[in-house]
């Protein structure tokens, strides 16, 4: 008896664990739902680019700092770059797509092609001149930027006078599927297939005592669900009680009422991008670093996927949807691993989803919105 | 917010970009998916052979994982490879009728998944002509790899696919290795003799065939031999996180928990579970010949135990030979992997240099008469399975360092005292 209770409550803390950095996931997804009703299928290839980043700068520029500061630092780093890299994206395609190609659009394409230029043009320049293969990247990236700046410029601003903007999502869909590839492949090219780990933070498994029942959890772990707590919780409190929050709601309920309030639609939308990939970049380095899992460049599709689907569990589109979803998720997942089921442990999501959308097909707290045709 | 249609500019316009993106995205790729041949000798033949010693170059293609999953052995297995090709390189090449042919070794990276395997070995066949292939680690790749190889009419040798299906209904497929079911018996007798340890709970990854074939085997044998399976749990490809099933095997309450997957799988398990606050050994097979393990799991792996070809340890001659080559030569330690895919290619070479022609079948006669080959993971004899009959070893996880525990040639019988 005491054997199964002990038993069950310690598939909940791993539940937990687990359902923790779905939420941090899905909470990007159903952001981004909300204010441009379309799936951003790019964001999990955002969290693994976090796992990475996290990865790099405590092998690199970090290495010699004690551990807690490696922590911190790093994960205000990761969070840092992958909202960058959130923002990023968005304005380099999802934006054009909204409102039409312009002028303005040069900048973030003639950056996204210096990149290749560094990337191809690098190697070359390195064998013909002193330059290290770092250097030899930046100078080929920035000749790049300054060839293509104008050359897009001229481009976009002829084009974008003849050219009707969309508003249909399929198109935005389909552009963030190959964001996504496109992120994950290039980055299995840079940075190879070959999984790569954290260093022990040195973090020890805790004993938990409760007069006969006795749990076991990981002190690192326990750290990523503090964590994760408090960043859930400055969202919610940024997304309610702030005046860009209530911004971000405004645009979620009607952008075009929005607008016409005044509110600058672009740049809310650009703001939801950079909160929700920040998220993103934290569960990237607190499943991996504080959770010691290793990580490849295509982690991101199946955790990216599971968070979707609680997410859209969840409702999508409603923050506190998203987080009850993944959490429900990630006890399910528990509980089905740990019976005689656990060779089904992946499909559960899609089984529980299909389940709860035959009767809410909103999801769990998500609102029925009536089409508008 | 303007809607409409889209014109047909920005059609174009759209199409053109997305173009654009995967035309990037296929470059992306390409960098890594390019087959590389490489010399093993330092001083390369002439392009198209004219070496010193006259005959033209004979290429040989090897598809490993050199990045993915199972990297290390890829790279493992890679080095043994390329450290048997610069020897014989170093002596003028294969000898045949009077003339020494230098060997090229046409690399193929398959990344670490079975469905590139195949592709790997077309690449290979196809556009680098080779005569005859070696590969694969995993089992799940050398049976990719070996149906191409058997409908091409391309010999094949697995350094160290243990799967009992690698070779079966395949007369061009061949490997130096043991089996899965004299493998898994080996760690299920060691289990029950040298552990104790009557109940056992398995954690197998369905994803792998070798993980499936060894699991399959291991309880077939324990049964056998009077233990019990008290849990019996299964994992996927891609899951990383196996806390719910270790938690159900901690209620078990079994003496071991068997593991049959790759190191990077079972360097997380142990972790995860001494976190569970699991103490009994975990075990393993071959997959788990990495340093990688170590790394992966740190302390939390002293005390846990699996079978390997060999010990780098050994001190016959010819084996510490090897380890000071291959130490001189890449500056690191050799693994169970790299023995055996040095072993391979000798075995190669050795039946190439007394094949008849260059031809497919008549270099698959040769490979198959091959005869008390002194190797340096034992004596190699193909028998008529295309196998080779070798023993395990079981080796010990303490201290962070692999550790020869025991030596066990027949599992059927019980092991001595120590």
């Amino acid at each position: 008896m005491t054997e199964a209770v002990q038993n069950l409550l310690q598939q909940f803390i791993n539940g937990i664990q687990t359902g923790a950095v779905y939420a941090l996931i899905a909470i990007g997804y159903t952001m981004v739902y909300g204010v441009l009703k379309f799936i951003n299928f790019a964001h999990g290839d955002v969290y693994m680019v976090g796992a990475y980043i996290g990865y790099f700068a405590i092998g690199g520029f970090l290495l010699h700092y004690n551990p807690a500061l490696q922590d911190v630092a790093a994960l205000i780093i990761c969070m840092a770059g992958c909202a960058a890299l959130g923002a990023f994206i968005e304005r380099l395609a999802y934006r054009p797509l909204r409102n039409g190609l312009t002028k303005g659009d040069a900048w973030p394409w003639a950056l996204f092609w210096a990149l290749y230029a560094g990337l191809f043009g690098g190697p070359s320049l390195e064998a013909h001149s002193g330059l290290n293969s770092v250097g030899a990247f930046a100078v080929a990236a920035v000749i790049g930027f300054a060839l293509l700046l104008p050359a897009f410029f001229v481009l976009f601003n002829y084009l974008g006078k003849r050219l009707q903007p969309t508003n249909s999502r399929l198109n935005a869909l389909i552009t963030a599927i190959g964001i996504s590839l496109l992120i994950e492949n290039q980055w299995q090219a840079s940075f190879t297939a070959t999984p790569q780990q954290y260093p022990d933070q040195g973090f020890k498994a805790v004993n938990l005592h409760a007069g006969v029942i006795q749990l076991n959890v990981n002190g690192g772990r326990i750290a990523m669900l503090v964590i994760a707590v408090l960043l859930t919780a400055l969202l919610v409190y940024i997304v309610r009680y702030t005046r860009t929050g209530r911004a971000i709601r405004a645009v979620s309920l009607d952008p075009e009422a929005a607008a016409l309030q005044g509110i600058p639609t672009d740049r809310i939308i650009a703001i939801t991008f950079l909160i929700g990939a920040s998220l993103a970049g934290a569960a990237g380095f607190l499943n991996h670093n504080l959770g010691q899992i290793y990580f490849k460049p295509d982690v991101g599709v199946q955790l990216g996927l599971k968070a979707f689907v609680a997410a859209v569990l969840g409702g999508i589109g409603s923050i506190e949807g998203a987080v009850l979803g993944a959490l429900l998720m990630g006890l399910a997942e528990s509980y089905v691993g740990g019976s005689s089921l656990s060779a089904f442990k992946n499909a559960i999501a899609f089984v529980i989803l299909t389940a709860v959308l035959l009767f809410r097909p909103s999801g769990l707290m998500g609102r029925h919105v009536p089409e508008k045709v | 917010m303007v809607s409409g249609g889209l014109g047909r500019r920005g059609r174009v316009v759209f199409a053109a970009s997305m173009m654009l993106l995967t035309v990037a995205m296929v470059f992306g790729c390409k960098e890594n998916q390019t087959t590389t041949t490489t010399q093993g000798s330092s001083s390369p033949p002439a392009p198209g052979g004219g070496g010193a010693a006259g005959g033209p170059a004979i290429i040989i293609g090897e598809y490993g994982s050199l990045t993915g999953t199972q990297a290390d052995f890829g790279v493992q297995t890679d080095q043994g490879i390329q450290l048997a090709a610069s020897e014989i390189n170093a002596t003028g090449g294969i000898e045949r009728e009077g003339k020494k042919m230098p060997v090229q070794i046409a690399v193929d990276d398959d990344k670490s998944l079975a469905q590139l395997a195949e592709t790997s070995v077309k690449r290979l066949i196809d556009e680098k002509h080779v005569i005859a292939v070696l590969g694969e680690v995993a089992s799940s790749a050398s049976l990719a790899g070996g149906k191409v190889c058997q409908d091409k009419g391309i010999p094949m040798i697995s350094p160290s696919s243990t799967n009992v299906d690698v070779t079966k209904g395949r007369d061009m497929v061949f490997r130096v290795c043991f089996l899965d079911s004299y493998q898994a018996a080996v760690v299920a007798r060691f289990a029950i003799d040298g552990l104790k340890a009557k109940r056992v709970a398995v954690f197998t990854n369905k994803s792998q065939a070798y993980s499936t074939g060894f699991s399959s085997e291991f309880k077939k044998a324990f049964a056998k031999y009077g233990g019990q399976i008290v849990a019996d749990q299964s994992y996927s490809q891609d899951d990383q996180d196996f806390r719910g099933a270790l938690t159900a095997i901690k209620a078990a309450n079994p003496d071991a928990i068997l593991v049959p997957g790759y190191y990077n799988d079972a360097g997380s398990i142990v972790k995860q579970a001494r976190d569970l606050g699991i103490k009994v050994p975990l075990l393993g097979g071959d997959g788990w010949s990495s340093s990688k393990l170590l790394t992966i799991a740190g302390p939390a792996a002293n005390g846990c135990y699996f079978s390997d070809h060999m010990s780098i340890k050994d001190p016959k001659p010819l084996v510490q030979d090897f380890v000071a080559n291959y130490k001189k030569k890449f500056n690191a330690d050799p693994t169970s992997m790299s023995a055996l895919g040095y072993d391979a290619a000798r075995i190669m070479f050795d039946a190439i240099k007394r094949s008849k022609s260059l031809g497919g079948k008549d270099i698959r006669d040769a490979i198959a008469q091959t005869k008390d080959f002194s190797g340096v993971t034992g004596n190699i004899t193909i028998n008529a399975n295309h196998d080779a009959d070798k023993s395990a070893v079981i080796i010990a996880v303490k201290n962070g360092a692999f550790e020869y525990a025991a030596t066990i040639p027949d599992p059927n019988k019980p092991m001595s005292a120590k």
